[in-house]
């Protein structure tokens, strides 16, 4: 009795994530989306620096269907969405689940920010479908406002707002990822929703280098309630530069004593033949989070890894 | 040796010599950065509390603590006296010390009393404890399957959610980690 219990007091939340994915479905469709599939098991990963897949054999769980959607954009559909199992090793929190839900789309002839666009008609659409109007209230009771448009902050004014070093620094000294997890996220969404855009280059090891500042990378983040969402990018076709940078990633994974990889050829190879385009992936679960006003990912699944 | 990964409220570990326990514990990782555990660590001798935050390339050391089976006599003001069952030595561990584990203990109950050398500095509770309920509000039949909860006290004077369906005068199990209930225990 216990067990059914504690599964029927996820109903609500259950509920909410059935619609949730039904909304974004018919945005998608609506809008002339091919909604595909491709394997969850894998031979080949992109090798980034931070992210593990569990092995299968001798191949891999996907840390995400990317690789796969680049090849379909490359081979001509112009806009894709997929909504996929993703797996990442050693991530358990409050916000992470070894195996989770990530909509991924991908769009042909347009860049990262016409992508922040399409974050906030998705999103306004949702909460429409679910007769939210334009606010979302999370699990502590604070109120996010969906009215267009959302806040647009760059990672460098990210940086100055909030911290004594620039970006650059930070990097150098390998504080980044504390520096935006600790010191930077939790103020981001608050209130509205926040794009956070331009990270430097070396930390969007897919993404294209913006034309007039190589430095950065037209990579974006979006934030809602200090909660990290999605990630976008525009879409690096150049297999020389992409070739460079994986090698790079391989090293950082070496150098912390981590697998390398085997090159993903075939992705690689397909390249020169991707369109100008700009591809983004969201935590469909930490989406559902927001609609059911749940402070944890565990509350919007119905098994957990541990009650398994 | 634990790795970052088995990083954990509760866990103890040694640093420079000295035990320590995390007192709270995040995970944070940012999509495409690395992983971060940051902790809360509590001296378990000195109760000195710092922050630290962890990679997942660190590892740690055991803390090199004993435990000894004893039975928990009584409680006197701000000191909970424990015994050991074979030698009858009494030991004391302030309220500090005790901390939550007191919603988990009734007299004369066998714990393990972790020591650092001679020192007493904490209890380790069993994942689980069985305790009696002492007021539940009463069932109202049928009442399950919207997956409802109600608030019940247990005899240490604990309270806790639990399914409706649970009544005075029952055992349930707890978990001591997470403070939450378990199940019903039939004898």
């Amino acid at each position: 009795m216990d067990e059914q219990w504690r599964l029927a007091r996820k109903s609500e939340a259950l509920r909410i994530r059935s619609a949730v994915i039904q909304a974004v479905r018919l945005f998608f469709i609506d809008r002339d989306f091919l909604e595909v599939e491709t394997p969850l098991r894998i031979p080949e990963i992109a090798p980034e620096a931070h992210i593990e897949a569990p092995a299968s054999e001798n191949w891999y769980l996907q840390t995400s269907p990317e690789l796969c959607m680049k090849r379909l954009l490359a081979a001509g559909y112009p806009r894709l969405f997929q909504v996929a199992r993703c797996f990442r090793k050693d991530e358990r929190g409050q916000l992470h689940l070894p195996e989770f839900t990530m909509l991924e789309w991908y769009e042909k002839g347009v860049c990262y920010l016409d992508l922040m666009e399409r974050c906030e008609d998705l999103i306004g659409f949702t909460a429409e479908k679910l007769d939210r109007g334009n606010v979302l209230v999370t699990a502590e009771d604070r109120h996010i406002s969906l009215k267009k448009p959302w806040e647009r902050l760059t990672v460098a004014e990210a940086f100055r707002r909030y911290t004594s070093l620039t970006p650059e620094e930070a990097v150098a000294r390998d504080r980044f990822d504390e520096i935006i997890g600790f010191e930077i996220e939790p103020n981001l969404g608050r209130g509205r929703p926040t794009f956070l855009y331009d990270y430097p280059v070396s930390l969007g090891s897919l993404a294209r280098s913006k034309r007039d500042d190589p430095s950065v990378a037209e990579r974006f983040e979006l934030y809602l309630d200090g909660i990290e969402l999605a990630n976008a990018f525009s879409e690096l076709n150049d297999e020389v530069e992409q070739r460079r940078r994986f090698e790079n990633e391989q090293q950082r994974r070496a150098a912390d004593g981590g697998t390398v990889y085997r090159e993903p050829e075939r992705f690689l190879a397909a390249l020169p033949h991707l369109p100008d385009s700009a591809g983004i992936a969201l935590g469909l679960d930490r989406l559902v989070m927001l609609f059911a006003g749940a402070a944890c990912i565990d509350d919007v699944v119905a098994f957990t890894p541990e009650m398994l | 040796m634990y790795e970052a990964s088995d990083l954990r409220k509760n866990l103890k570990i040694q640093i420079d010599g000295e035990p320590y326990v995390v007192t709270d514990f995040q995970f944070v990782k940012p999509g495409k950065g690395q992983a971060l555990y940051r902790c809360k660590l509590k001296n378990m001798i000195t109760g000195s509390q710092f922050e630290r935050t962890f990679r997942s390339v660190d590892s740690f050391e055991e803390a090199d603590l004993q435990e000894k089976k004893m039975q928990y006599l009584y409680r006197e003001e701000n000191k909970y006296c424990f015994m050991d069952n074979e030698t009858f030595e009494q030991v004391y561990l302030t309220a500090e010390q005790v901390a939550n584990a007191a919603d988990f203990m009734v007299e004369n109950v066998d714990v393990d009393i972790l020591f650092f050398g001679d020192k007493p500095l904490g209890i380790t509770l069993p994942n689980f404890v069985d305790l009696t309920v002492t007021k539940a509000d009463p069932w109202v039949k049928g009442d399950t399957a919207a997956g409802n909860a109600k608030p019940v006290v247990v005899e240490t004077g604990y309270q806790l959610q639990a399914p409706p369906f649970v009544e005075e005068g029952e055992k349930i199990r707890i978990d001591t980690r997470t403070g939450e209930y378990v199940t019903r225990i039939k004898d």
